[in-house]
C-alpha cells in the first residue's frame, strides 16, 4: 500500500481513443505502455518515477483485462533480469528505476540483454535524478547507454513527445534488436500536461503463448563464442537499422529557419529551457518559433551522424547544449566533424558550464555568450533581458543569507525513526564516538542536524558491508562500529551481500536493521516484510528469520522504536558483548505517515460510531520547561518546536508542541532515557467515554478539586495580573 | 542570408504568467499547484505545473513552479519547467522565511513580481536546536521584501487556516485569487476547490478569509516579532498585609526604572515560597541597587532579573508544586482542544535522581548520606527510575501533592543550602567588582542566565556559568572586560558542548598576553 492512492489516476489508465489524458508526466508514460501493448511491467520504486510504480499497483484489474503482467521487483538488477522475456519471444516489456543509482544495480543484467539482444522492444525508463530534487550522487544515465548499446531517448518535455516516444521506442527496440532507455528528467516526470490517448492494447504475444511455446537459440546466449559475434552485430546490423528507423520516422526535430549562420544542437529535454532562454534574448517566442535554427536530438544515443553532419555544415557556428558531464554528444559531434572535414565552429562546454543543472540562468548566460561571439548583430534589437542582479546585490537581500535557514529534508512527525537515533545519541554520550556507516534510506536523515550521525553510505543495503575493513581487533570492543541498512536496502541486496558478508568474514560489528514496515523512502510501498495483507503479494517475511538463516547468531528484535530506554541498552549490549561477529538489532515500528494514512479513517469512523477511543498528543508545561532545548537536540521534530514567553524573567524561548503531533511517544521517552526535564507530558483524551470513565473521573475530579481548592485557599499569592 | 531568415520567422510578443511556490514537504503545496492549474484550463487558459518534490517531501524546503497562458493563438505554446530569475509575476511563500529563500534565490523583483506570503514561522532544526535563542529575524525578511517585491501581501495564512480546520494551501489560494493577480473571477477559484478532493467545506472557508485579507488590506500585515515581555501593573492593594508590605517597599525604596521587574520577581518568588523569600531577594538587589553607579541602573536591572531567576530555582517540589495546581489542569484541557463530554488524562514523564531526593532530605541527614558512597548508591537505586505520572489519579496526585506540601521545610533542605552558596558565591563575583568595573559587575549577574534546566543539563549549564566565571580575574582590569565576558556568554549559548565557549576563552587568555 503506497503512501498516496492512485484511485483516480488508475480511471485515467483506461481512457479510450480520442479521450484526454490529463496529468503528470510519468503518468502518461504509463498510459502510453499500454496503448503500446506492452506485455509486461516491472521496476523499483524511488524518485521521480515512484508514480509509475504506484499507479500500476493500483490498476491490477487493468493490468488483468489486458493481460499485462506487473511485478514490484526486488531490485533493479530484478527488473533488468525481467528483460530477458522479450530476449527469445516478440513480447514487449517495460521497466523502470530512478538512474543512475539504479542503472548501477541493474548494469549486470542489462549488459548480458545487450550483448543477446532482443527481439520483443524492450524499454527501460530512466528517471534521471539530476539538478535540484535529486536525491543521488550527479552521474549521467548516457555512459550506460554508450557502453552496452542500449538506445537512448531524451523526448522534449511534453506529454504528447513523451507518449510518443514510448510507441517508438518500443518499435525502435524491434527493429534494430537492441533495448532502448527512455530518459526523463525530474520536472519532466511531474510536468502536468496533456495528450489525446488511443486505445489500450493486448500484447500480440502473451507471455502464456511463450511458456506455451518455449524457444532457446544458442546465440542468443552471453557465452563465448556467441559474445564476439554479439559485438559484431551492434556495430553491423544493430547499428545502422537504429540510424535508418531513426531517420525514417524522423524522431529528432528540426526548428527554426532553414539557413542561418549559427545553429543549436540540443538534448530534446532541454528543448523548453533552451527555447524559454532564446525568447528571453528575443530570438524566439512561446509558440516555439525561433531565430535560430535548432537540431533537437530526441535520441541521443546513437547520434544520426548525416543529420548533424547536414546540419552544421550550412552554419558558422554551432552550439551543443548537452547537460551533464562528461559531454559525451559534444565530444562525439567533434570527432563526426573532424572526420568529415567540416569546419563549422563547435561549441559547447566552453560557454556553457561543464557541471551542474541547465538552469535557466546558466542557459541564458550560455547561449548570450555564444551568440555574442558568433552572430552579436542577431541579439541587436532585443532589450536587454532584467535579471535579478541589481536586486540581489542590495544590501538587505543580503542581509537574508543570515537569517534564511538550511532546510533539507528530515524526519517526519511521529517518525519512527527519530527515537532510533535518539538512543544512538545517548549511547554515543555514554560509550564515546564511533564509525557509523550509513545506508540509503529516511534513516539517513541521521546525518543531519541534531543527529548528526553516520560518516559514509556507499549504496543501497551497502551500509554495513561498507563498515566490513573494520573488521579488526586493535581497536577493542569499545570501538565497534555501527552500521545502519533500512528494510527497504535489507531486502534490495543488504541480506546477502551486507549481512551475508558479515557472517562469513565473521564482522565484529553492530548492524541495526531500520524496519519501518514500508520501503518508505520512495512512497510507502509494500516490501517482503511489510506487515500488511497484500492480496497481490506475500508479505510480512520475518527479518529476524532471513538473518538467522544466513547464519547471524546475535541478533535482537525490538518490536517498538519509541522505547527509547530498552534501544539504548540493547545498543549498549551489543557494542560491549564479547561475542564475535556481527551483532543484528531489528528496530521495527511501522513509517508513520503510513500509519496515519491508515488508522486516521478507521479511528474517524469508530469514533462517529460513538465507539470508546483514546487519542494522545503530547504537551509541555512551559513554566516547568527552562529553555535550554536539550530536548530538540535529541528530537529535530517538525513538531516541536521553541516560543517566545511574555514572563519578563526568561530570556530564551521554551519548548512547545504545536497541534500535528500524533502522540508517538519519543518526547516523553527521550525525556525519561536522557533524564533531561519534567515539563513533558502526554494527553490522552478519551473520546465517547464509558459509564465507568465517567464514574472514575467524577471520583478523582471530586478528591483532586477538593485538594487544589484548600490548597488554593491557603496559597498567599499577589491577584492574577491584569495586565495587557 | 540572415536578413532573410529574420523576415521569415515573425515572433510572437506574448508571455505567460510565471508563477512559484515555495513551500516545505506536507505543506500541501502541489495541492495548491493542482487548483491553480485548474482553474487556469477551466478558464480556457493553458496551464504546466512542475515541483521537484524528492525527498524535500519529507518536511524540506521545495519549489513548484507554473506557467499560464491565456490561449488566443489556438497554437501550443511551449512552456517553461522552471522559473528564470528575474521573471516571476507571482510569489507565492507558505511560510515567512520561504519567502526569504524566495527573495534570495533572485526569483522576486521590484519591476514584476507579486510576493505572497504567510508571515507564520515553521522553525528550521538549526534555529530550534540552539540552546538560547536561535530564531532568525523576521525583520530582516519585511525589509527586503519592501525593497524586493513589486506588491507584498503577507499575513498569517497558518493560522487563518487553521481557525477554520482547514490547511494553508487554501488560505493561500485564498489570497492568490484576492490578490487580483490572476484575471480570474472569485466563483472559478472556488470551483477547483469544489473539483476534487477532501475537506471542502474548511477549504472554502479558509480560501474565503484569504481572499478576504489579500483583497481588502492590499497591504502587507505585520510581520510578526517575538512576543513582548508582559510586567503587571502596580497592584495598589493586595489583600494581604506581608504582599503590600513588600509592594510598599519596591515603590518607595528603589528606584521606579527597577519596580516592574522588582514586581515580577516578588509575584514570582511568592508564588514559589513566601513572601519573607521575596523580601530576602529584596534585600539581595538593594544592596547592589545602593552602590550601582551606572546609568539606567544596570546593575540593578541585572540583578533584579537575575536574583529573581536564581531564588527560583527549579527543585522537586517546584515541579510538583506546578503540575498539581488547578490551573494547569484547564489549561492542559484548554491546550489541547478537549471537549466537554471528553475527557482527558494527563502523564507526566519524571526521572528523579537520588541527588534530587537526597536534595529534598534536611542538610545534616543529607550530608550523612552524601559521606557514604554505598547508602548514596543504594538511594539512588531505589530512586533512579523512569516513572510514568499520571496525575489525574488520585494516587498519583496524592503523591505530589505531598511532595509539594514540603514547601515550608524547603529553606532546609540540602538543595536550598547548595544554592544559596552557589547564588552567594556568585553575588560575591560581582560584589568584588562593582567599584573597579562596574559594567563588569552587570554582566556577571546576566552571565546567571546559563544556569537552566535539570539534571545533565543543568549540570552541563552550571559547569558553562563557572567557566565563564573563570574569565573575571583576566577581564576586570581590561575596559573592555564586561564586552568580554558577554561574548563569553554569547559563546557558551551557542552550542550545548561549550566548544565555542572554549575557543572564546582561548581568544581571551592570548589578549592577556598582549
Amino acid at each position: 500500500m503506497a503512501e498516496r492512492s492512485f484511485r483516480r489516476e488508475v480511471q485515467d489508465l483506461k481512457l479510450g481513443a480520442g479521450a484526454e489524458f490529463r496529468g503528470e508526466g510519468i503518468l502518461a508514460i504509463t498510459k502510453a505502455l499500454l496503448q503500446s501493448g506492452v506485455g509486461y511491467v516491472g521496476g523499483y520504486q524511488g524518485s521521480p518515477i515512484s508514480h509509475l510504480m504506484d499507479v500500476l499497483a493500483d490498476a491490477q484489474d487493468v493490468l488483468d483485462d489486458l493481460g499485462v503482467h506487473f511485478e514490484s521487483s526486488a531490485s533493479e538488477a530484478a527488473a533488468a533480469a525481467m528483460l530477458s522475456a522479450s530476449v527469445m519471444y516478440p513480447i514487449r516489456g517495460a521497466v523502470t528505476w530512478k538512474s543512475t543509482a539504479g542503472t548501477n544495480v541493474a548494469a549486470d543484467a542489462l549488459s548480458n540483454l545487450a550483448s543477446g539482444g532482443v527481439i520483443g522492444g524492450a524499454l527501460i525508463i530512466i528517471g534521471e535524478d539530476y539538478g535540484e530534487g535529486s536525491s543521488i550522487m550527479q552521474e549521467r544515465s548516457h555512459a550506460f547507454a554508450m557502453k552496452s548499446q542500449i538506445w537512448l531517448m531524451d523526448p522534449r518535455p511534453n506529454l504528447p513527445s513523451i507518449v510518443s516516444a514510448v510507441e517508438l521506442g518500443f518499435q525502435l527496440s524491434e527493429v534494430s534488436n537492441t533495448p532502448v532507455m527512455l530518459e526523463m528528467r525530474i520536472r519532466t516526470c511531474h510536468v502536468h500536461g496533456h495528450f489525446i490517448a488511443t486505445d489500450n492494447q493486448k500484447p500480440a504475444y502473451s507471455l502464456q503463448k511463450a511458456l506455451a511455446n518455449p524457444r532457446r537459440d544458442t546465440g542468443r546466449i552471453v557465452l563465448p563464442p556467441a559474445t564476439f559475434v554479439h559485438e559484431k552485430e551492434k556495430i553491423e546490423h544493430r547499428w545502422p537499422a537504429a540510424v535508418a528507423f531513426i531517420k525514417a520516422h524522423a524522431i529528432n526535430e528540426f526548428f527554426g529557419p532553414e539557413t542561418a549562420e549559427l545553429g543549436l544542437i540540443l538534448q530534446g529535454g532541454l528543448f523548453n529551457a533552451v527555447l524559454r532562454s532564446l525568447q528571453q534574448l528575443g530570438l524566439a517566442d512561446v509558440y516555439g518559433n525561433s531565430q535560430v535554427p535548432l537540431y533537437v536530438m530526441n535520441v541521443t544515443y546513437p547520434i544520426i551522424d548525416d543529420e548533424v553532419a547536414a546540419f552544421a555544415a550550412s552554419k558558422r557556428a554551432v552550439l551543443v547544449v548537452e547537460e551533464g558531464q562528461p559531454e559525451f554528444i559534444e565530444q562525439a559531434i567533434a570527432t563526426l566533424l573532424r572526420r568529415r572535414d567540416i569546419q563549422t565552429v563547435l561549441s559547447g562546454k566552453d560557454v556553457l558550464p561543464q557541471a551542474g543543472e541547465y538552469t535557466a540562468e546558466v542557459l541564458l548566460r550560455g547561449l548570450r555568450s555564444f551568440i555574442e561571439t558568433h552572430d552579436r548583430h542577431l541579439l541587436g534589437n532585443a532589450a536587454p533581458f532584467p535579471g535579478p542582479d541589481a536586486i540581489l546585490s542590495d544590501p538587505a537581500i543580503r542581509a537574508l543569507a543570515t537569517v534564511v535557514p538550511p532546510r533539507p529534508a528530515g524526519f517526519c512527525i511521529g517518525c519512527p525513526e527519530r527515537p532510533i537515533f535518539a538512543a544512538m545519541k545517548l549511547v554515543e554520550q555514554e560509550l564515546g564516538p564511533r564509525h557509523v556507516a550509513a545506508d540509503i534510506g529516511c534513516h539517513l536523515f541521521s546525518i543531519l542536524p541534531p543527529f548528526n550521525i553516520g560518516a559514509t553510505t556507499m549504496g543501497y543495503g551497502l551500509g554495513p558491508a561498507s563498515a566490513s575493513a573494520f573488521n579488526v581487533t586493535s581497536g577493542g570492543k569499545d570501538h565497534r562500529p555501527i552500521s545502519v541498512m533500512g528494510d527497504g536496502g535489507f531486502w534490495h541486496n543488504g541480506l546477502t551481500s551486507s549481512v551475508g558478508n558479515a557472517v562469513f568474514n565473521k564482522q565484529d560489528g553492530v548492524i541495526l536493521v531500520v524496519d519501518n514496515h514500508y520501503s518508505a523512502a520512495t512512497g510507502g510501498q509494500d516490501i517482503l516484510s511489510s506487515r500488511a495483507s497484500n492480496p497481490g503479494r506475500q508479505t510480512n517475511n520475518s527479518i529476524v528469520a532471513a538473518v538467522r538463516g544466513i547464519g547471524v547468531k546475535w541478533v535482537r528484535q525490538i518490536d517498538h522504536t519509541y522505547d527509547v530506554a530498552r534501544l539504548r541498552d540493547t545498543l549498549r549490549e551489543a557494542l560491549t558483548t564479547p561475542q564475535g561477529g556481527p551483532k543484528l538489532i531489528v528496530a521495527s515500528s511501522e513509517c508513520m505517515l503510513n500509519k496515519q494514512r491508515r488508522t486516521r479513517p478507521l479511528l474517524a469512523a469508530a469514533r462517529k460510531a460513538g465507539k470508546r477511543q483514546v487519542t494522545e498528543r503530547f504537551g509541555v508545561d512551559e513554566d516547568v520547561c527552562t529553555g535550554d532545548h536539550a530536548c530538540i537536540r535529541l528530537s529535530g521534530c517538525p513538531s516541536l518546536s521553541v516560543k517566545h514567553t511574555d514572563d519578563p524573567l526568561r530570556d530564551d524561548p521554551v519548548a512547545t508542541i504545536d497541534e500535528t503531533c500524533v502522540g508517538c511517544g519519543n518526547c516523553g521517552e527521550v525525556a525519561e532515557a536522557a533524564i533531561l526535564c519534567p515539563s513533558f507530558y502526554r494527553a490522552d483524551i478519551i473520546h465517547n467515554p464509558t459509564t465507568t470513565d465517567r464514574f472514575l473521573a467524577r471520583m478523582r475530579a471530586t478528591v483532586i478539586g477538593w485538594l487544589q481548592r484548600r490548597r488554593d485557599a491557603s496559597r498567599i499569592v499577589f491577584p492574577e495580573s491584569t495586565a495587557s | 542570408m540572415n536578413e532573410l531568415s529574420l523576415k521569415s520567422v515573425v515572433l510572437s510578443s506574448d508571455k505567460p504568467i510565471c508563477l512559484a511556490i515555495l513551500a516545505m514537504g506536507g505543506q500541501g503545496g502541489g495541492v495548491l499547484a493542482d487548483w491553480i492549474v485548474e482553474v487556469a484550463e477551466q478558464q480556457g487558459w493553458h496551464a504546466q505545473s512542475t515541483s521537484v518534490p524528492g525527498v524535500a517531501q519529507r518536511t524540506g524546503a521545495t519549489i513548484y513552479y507554473i506557467e499560464l497562458l491565456g490561449g488566443h493563438h489556438g497554437a501550443t505554446p511551449t512552456l517553461s519547467l522552471m522559473p528564470t530569475q528575474g521573471d516571476l509575476d507571482i510569489v507565492m511563500a507558505a511560510e515567512l522565511m520561504e519567502a526569504g529563500r524566495s527573495m534570495l534565490r533572485g526569483l522576486v523583483t521590484p519591476d514584476r513580481t507579486v510576493l505572497i506570503t504567510s508571515t507564520h514561522r515553521s522553525l528550521a532544526v538549526s534555529e530550534k536546536i540552539v540552546p538560547a535563542d536561535g530564531e532568525g529575524d523576521p525583520e530582516l525578511v519585511a525589509t527586503a521584501a519592501g525593497i524586493a517585491a513589486r506588491r507584498l501581501i503577507a499575513f498569517d495564512m497558518q493560522r487563518m487556516a487553521e481557525a477554520v480546520g482547514s490547511v494553508i494551501s487554501a488560505s493561500m489560494f485564498g489570497a492568490l485569487a484576492g490578490s487580483g493577480a490572476l484575471p480570474f473571477p472569485r466563483e472559478a477559484f472556488e470551483a477547483a476547490i469544489r473539483g476534487g478532493g477532501k475537506g471542502i467545506e474548511p477549504s472554502l472557508k479558509a480560501f474565503s478569509l484569504g481572499y478576504e485579507a489579500a483583497g481588502l488590506r492590499q497591504v502587507a500585515g505585520p510581520i510578526r516579532k517575538p512576543i513582548s515581555k508582559q510586567f503587571a501593573p502596580t497592584p495598589i492593594t493586595t489583600g494581604h498585609a506581608s504582599l503590600d508590605a513588600i509592594v510598599g517597599r519596591i515603590t518607595t525604596g528603589f528606584p521606579q526604572a527597577l519596580q516592574p521587574m522588582l514586581l515580577v520577581g516578588a509575584r514570582r518568588l511568592v508564588d514559589y515560597q513566601d513572601p519573607a523569600y521575596a523580601q530576602q531577594y529584596l534585600d539581595r538587589v538593594a544592596a547592589f541597587v545602593a552602590r550601582d553607579p551606572l546609568p539606567g541602573h544596570a546593575i540593578g536591572q541585572a540583578a533584579a532579573k537575575y536574583i529573581a531567576v536564581a531564588l527560583a530555582y527549579d527543585d522537586v517540589i517546584r515541579v510538583a508544586d506546578l503540575k498539581t495546581r488547578s490551573k494547569r489542569f484547564a489549561r492542559v484541557r484548554q491546550e489541547m482542544g478537549a471537549a466537554d463530554q471528553q475527557l482527558l488524562q494527563m502523564t507526566e514523564f519524571m526521572h528523579p535522581r537520588g541527588e534530587e531526593v537526597i536534595g529534598l532530605l534536611p542538610v545534616h541527614l543529607a550530608r550523612i548520606i552524601q559521606a557514604r558512597p554505598a547508602l548514596f548508591r543504594f538511594v539512588d537505586r531505589v530512586v533512579n527510575h523512569p516513572r510514568r505520572v499520571r496525575t489525574g489519579t488520585i494516587a498519583w496526585f496524592l503523591a505530589l501533592y505531598a511532595v509539594s506540601a514540603l514547601r515550608p521545610m524547603r529553606r532546609g533542605t540540602l538543595r536550598h543550602a547548595e544554592e544559596m552558596a552557589h547564588i552567594a558565591k556568585w553575588l560575591k563575583c560581582a560584589d568584588n567588582v562593582i567599584d573597579t568595573n562596574p559594567r563588569l559587575a552587570a554582566e556577571i549577574l546576566a552571565t546567571r542566565r546559563l544556569v537552566k534546566g535539570y539534571s545533565d543539563t543543568h549540570a552541563r549549564g552550571a559547569a558553562k556559568f563557572d567557566r565563564v566565571l573563570s574569565a573575571v580575574p583576566l577581564l576586570e582590569p581590561r575596559p573592555d572586560g564586561a564586552d568580554w565576558l558577554r561574548r563569553l556568554r554569547e559563546a557558551a549559548l551557542a552550542d550545548e558542548q561549550g566548544k565555542t565557549l572554549e575557543g572564546a576563552l582561548r581568544t581571551i587568555a592570548t589578549l592577556d598576553h598582549l
